[in-house]
């Protein structure tokens, strides 16, 4: 038997393309003569076929050492920046990590991790490494308040689609994201960049928004992503004039209308498009005709990609899925055919099916089942409204009932706000079931969002 | 504005969105000849806290719901400072 070709991050990394960098707020990073240079002191040899968990404060220095394990380390375990780090022993244990790459070695020195390698920059020379293995890619899925299930990946199943859309017409990309590169989302980007000949600008969450917009703007980003919540923030800031990328990316959230028409018209020469994909079911689809949802024939078997609807959720068997949930007592992944369960349901309205919430992110009114985001959609329609979020009030007469956060957008009149409110509600009154429509609607200055660059549903 | 305003200029403005036509508002008008519906009375209700600070239907364990506008009004005028 002859064994696999492997094909590691490093593999996509020659030096024919020159000018290529990774930077952040603070530092530059050339790409070119990467494989030729390391941010682990030169210790790779020490990591070859272990564990390894990532635990870094930056994202330039986990972006480089992503680069320099794939292909090396028998798996890594990315962490987040938000990770709680009450759970990092499950964590450990769960992923059976035998080496900690950090920027914090004395934080380690008595944790019973047997192996501790610093990353640090700036980086040295050193000779470039050969790929020996296929890495295991586990990352940490969000939205759980208990310790976050590990999802196992390869580089081929978090590539797939990358892949599959083929190299990018015109001058290499500069890409960016809102997102960090240590979750699923943010991850894509940066592999989008490594395997397009491009660059990549990272974000930074100390960083003022104007400051970051400006940074984006002066590497000549081309292409950028972020949830709806991340893009309906920069919209709000006013920062966005004078920005001009050629691509603009919503993943991670629904994109509703309000938010893509919101996007194309302050970016009128962008092509903007929104992605589906999640931590476990991958990437499963790109919709780039500028509506919200998605056509109905997307359902079936799509570029490999097959997806149906079980009890309104959409359900995707893919070779872009993650392979397994990791651990001691952990769950399967996909149901008995191999379909990931996304929990995202859906609704069929004509030709085309609508995202409607997250099944777990039902809220109960009177007995009634009610998506937040179905209402939220709504109202952000309306043009005076920047973003909202809907949630559950107890009430002592029907046990629950619907009130609503709304951020004006830029410009609206706070005096006309009562106006507002009753131009809100009669678009509510239209379009909703009567138990939908809020019984509050309050005008806030913000709304927060996770560090995973989602709107926060504390009650969800 | 007293309690009392605030409550039915509140009722009013409910009555208006629901498209609920309202009887005159006499003390003794039974809440069930309203045309309210508990949809309504629970928003009636989220209002009210909102703007007075007070639910009377929440804080006491033992409060029935009123019967009649004048009960609903007397709720809200009698909850303690």
């Amino acid at each position: 038997m002859s064994p696999r070709e492997i094909f590691a991050l490093r593999d996509h990394l020659g030096a024919e393309l020159t000018g290529r960098t990774v930077s952040d707020a603070h530092d530059v990073v050339s790409l070119t003569d990467i494989l030729s240079h390391t941010v682990l002191g030169g210790r790779l040899r020490e990591l070859s076929g272990r564990s390894v968990l990532l635990k870094l404060s930056d994202q330039l220095r986990s972006g480089l050492a992503m680069i320099e394990l794939d292909g090396i380390a028998r798996r890594m375990l990315l962490c987040p920046p938000d990770l709680n780090p009450a759970h990092l022993e499950a964590l450990i244990a769960d992923a059976a990590i035998d080496a900690v790459v950090t920027d914090e070695p004395d934080r380690w020195a008595n944790s019973g991790v047997s192996l501790v390698v610093t990353a640090q920059l700036p980086l040295e020379a050193t000779a470039p490494a050969k790929s020996e293995r296929a890495t295991e890619w586990l990352m940490l899925t969000s939205g759980t308040s208990g310790v976050p299930k590990i999802a196992g990946h390869t580089l081929e199943a978090l590539t797939g689609a990358i892949v599959a859309e083929g190299p990018a017409r015109g001058p290499a990309p500069v890409w960016a994201t809102f997102y960090d590169i240590r979750r699923y989302g943010g991850l894509q980007i940066f592999l989008r960049a490594i395997l397009s000949g491009g660059s990549m600008v990272l974000s930074d969450p100390h960083e003022a928004l104007g400051d970051h917009v400006a940074r984006l703007k002066a590497r000549g980003v081309s292409h950028i992503s972020g949830t709806p919540s991340h893009w309906r923030k920069l919209l709000m800031s006013g920062s966005a004039t004078q920005f001009a990328p050629r691509y603009v990316r919503l993943s991670g959230e629904i994109a509703d209308q309000a938010v893509l028409d919101g996007l194309k018209a302050a970016f009128p020469n962008s092509s903007v498009g929104h992605a589906y994909a999640s931590t476990e079911a991958g990437v499963g689809f790109a919709v780039n005709d500028g509506l919200e949802g998605f056509p109905a024939d997307y359902l079936g078997n799509r570029n490999g990609v097959e997806m149906k609807v079980v009890d309104g959720s959409l359900r995707i068997r893919s070779t872009r899925t993650a392979h397994a949930y990791i651990g001691r007592n952990a769950a399967a992944l996909t149901d008995d055919d191999g379909f990931v369960d996304s929990g995202d349901i859906v609704e069929l309205r004509g030709e085309r099916y609508y995202f409607v919430g997250r099944r777990g992110g039902i809220i109960n009114i009177g007995g009634l089942k009610v998506h937040p985001e179905e209402i939220e959609a709504v109202i952000n329609r309306h043009p005076d409204v920047r973003m909202s979020r809907a949630k559950s009030r107890k009430s002592p007469i029907t046990g629950g009932i619907v009130v609503a956060d709304v951020i004006l957008a830029d410009g609206a009149d706070p005096a006309r706000a009562k106006e507002i409110r009753d131009q809100i509600l009669d678009r509510c009154r239209a379009q909703l079931a009567s138990h939908k429509v809020p019984a509050v609607i309050r005008f806030v200055e913000a709304l927060d969002v996770t560090p995973a660059g989602k709107l926060a549903r504390t009650d969800a | 504005m007293s309690v009392r305003s605030k409550v039915i200029e509140a009722i009013q403005q409910i009555a208006k969105e629901q498209h609920v036509t309202l009887p005159a508002l006499s003390d003794d008008l039974s809440l069930h000849e309203t045309g309210f519906d508990s949809l309504a009375f629970a928003i009636l209700v989220a209002r009210l806290e909102d703007d007075t600070g007070v639910d009377p239907f929440t804080i006491s364990e033992d409060a029935a719901f009123p019967a009649t506008v004048g009960d609903f009004v007397r709720a809200y005028e009698n909850v303690p400072a």
